[in-house]
């Protein structure tokens, strides 16, 4: 796949690492009036989603990684896999239960997911920023108190826990931001 | 895209530049030390290894004569040849150019406050540095040893710790290369651990670096041996570098000889020695120490800004 120099990276390069593939998120270019050239650079682990910083010698090099992003459509899961199409050229993708770890909790069919390829196999599956989701339980609402700050966890119909305010009752479909796993409102 | 006509920079920034070149040239006026020219344009490029030059072509008008020419990265070898001449003490405040260069604090071309002092070492050259700064409301600068804030910051002793532990500090601090020398794994180990913690509450001048790192200082055959160097950090930032000079023709040369050696290792072009400079050095060039202050990152230092673009008028995108 070729190779780049510190002076291409820039944010959103995908390069290998230590055999993993990440995402470049920051190149600082460092150099002591008299002295070596470095560029101190921070990197997304794709797989782990961890961020680390290295510093290569300018002029270094990394290899490019085999990683695109695909706008796919969840279909279903059969109890081991989950299941995806590309909306494009109706090509499936399953996914495994290592890409699905933070996302398989929102989704429950239809959803419009992005997903990370990595050789051409799912690495990970990000599930849309807002879902709406059904409460399939949580403790018995209090009527009108939309005043007062308290919260109660509530169990979605995906099988996702968050807190949600008391007034809330099971029943409601509700929106969350799947990114913090915060009740945004009553959808 | 639009074109990026407009200045970067407000008009109060461009008045706080001229106010602190009117303010340089005073302080340097008052001091006796005399402003002088040295040409940009000039035919040997600098040896430094980790320093890239501009390179251009000299035409003789009707043409047959073409030589390779150079911008200068630093007026140094031009002025040191005019104290050998006798000049005495001498300032120059000049654009320098630099390939390669691109950064939050690097601008390839940017303007440089260069002086030299006859029978000055570099510990006078601080103190004058220092009232320079005090002149420009900075509080009164700490003089500190590179060792005493390398150990302060690493625990490492930079003179004699091993080449091994140097490389494992640096890989355990994210360093990604291997088989570095001495000089480079120093700078790295500077650059990301102590730097950053210099010159907060006032000025840092860090003095007597390893001997890896003499430039165009000279060494002092202390216990260890140190190149009698100094830098000048603000704000985490390196803003000067200074040394009390080297003036042994012989010395001098075999630094150019290793500098091309260095740069063969690394790639990069070899550069045709400086034989005017040499020869000034041998007609003698008396004792003294000189410093060089990047005037766009002084002026960052007065107005806390953390981007070079934020004091240069048309920064390098823009020019």
């Amino acid at each position: 796949m070729g190779t780049f120099s510190t002076n291409e990276f820039k944010a959103g390069l995908k390069v290998m690492l230590d055999n993993d593939p990440c995402a470049i998120l920051t190149n600082e270019y460092v150099k002591p009036g008299k002295g070596q050239a470095f560029n101190r650079v921070k990197l997304r682990n794709l797989k782990t989603g961890r961020v680390i910083e290295r510093t290569f010698k300018s002029g270094d090099t990394l290899d490019a990684a085999d990683v695109i992003d695909l706008e796919v459509q969840y279909l279903y899961n059969d109890g081991e896999l989950w299941y995806f199409m590309n909306q494009e050229n109706y090509e499936q993708y399953m996914a495994g239960e290592k890409a699905m770890e933070d996302t398989a909790q929102w989704i429950k069919g239809e959803e419009l997911c992005t997903m990370t390829l990595w050789n051409g196999a799912p690495l990970t599956v990000s599930p849309p920023n807002f879902v709406v989701l059904e409460i399939s339980d949580t403790d018995p609402g209090i009527r009108g108190d939309t005043a007062t700050g308290g919260s109660k966890p509530a169990k979605l119909e995906t099988g996702a826990v968050v807190k949600v305010p008391l007034f809330v009752e099971k029943g409601e479909k509700i929106r969350i931001d799947t990114r913090t796993g915060a009740y945004m409102s009553r959808a | 895209m639009k074109t990026k006509w407009q200045p970067a920079v407000s008009f109060e920034m461009l008045l706080a530049r001229a106010r602190l070149l009117e303010k340089l040239r005073k302080f340097m006026n008052k001091h006796g030390i005399l402003e002088v020219e040295t040409p940009i344009l000039v035919d040997a490029a600098v040896s430094d290894p980790h320093i890239e030059s501009f390179e251009t072509a000299l035409q003789y008008p009707g043409g047959r004569h073409i030589r390779k020419h150079f911008l200068h990265t630093s007026p140094e070898y031009a002025m040191k040849r005019l104290l050998a001449s006798g000049s005495g003490p001498i300032y120059q405040i000049c654009r320098v150019f630099r390939d390669n260069e691109i950064g939050k604090y690097h601008n390839p071309e940017f303007t440089m406050l260069e002086w030299y002092r006859p029978e000055y070492d570099h510990h006078q050259l601080m103190d004058e540095l220092d009232e320079l700064l005090q002149v420009l409301n900075f509080k009164p600068a700490q003089k500190k040893t590179y060792a005493e804030v390398f150990k302060e910051k690493t625990d490492l002793d930079p003179h004699t710790t091993a080449l091994v532990e140097l490389q494992k500090t640096a890989t355990d601090y994210g360093y990604t290369a291997q088989g570095d020398e001495r000089s480079v794994l120093l700078d790295f180990i500077f650059s990301h651990c102590v730097c950053d913690h210099l010159g907060h509450e006032c000025p840092h001048m860090i003095y007597d670096f390893p001997v890896v790192q003499s430039a165009l200082a000279r060494i002092r055959h202390s216990d260890p041996p140190v190149a009698e160097r100094f830098e000048l950090f603000i704000h985490g930032l390196e803003i000067a570098n200074g040394f009390h000079e080297l003036c042994d023709a012989g010395e001098q040369k075999k630094r150019f000889v290793q500098d091309n050696l260095q740069r063969e290792k690394s790639g990069k072009p070899e550069v045709f020695i400086d034989e005017k400079f040499i020869e000034a050095l041998k007609y003698g060039l008396p004792p003294c120490a000189g410093v060089a202050v990047g005037v766009d990152r002084l002026l960052m230092a007065m107005h806390h800004c953390t981007d070079i673009r934020e004091v240069i008028a048309f920064p390098v995108d823009r020019a």
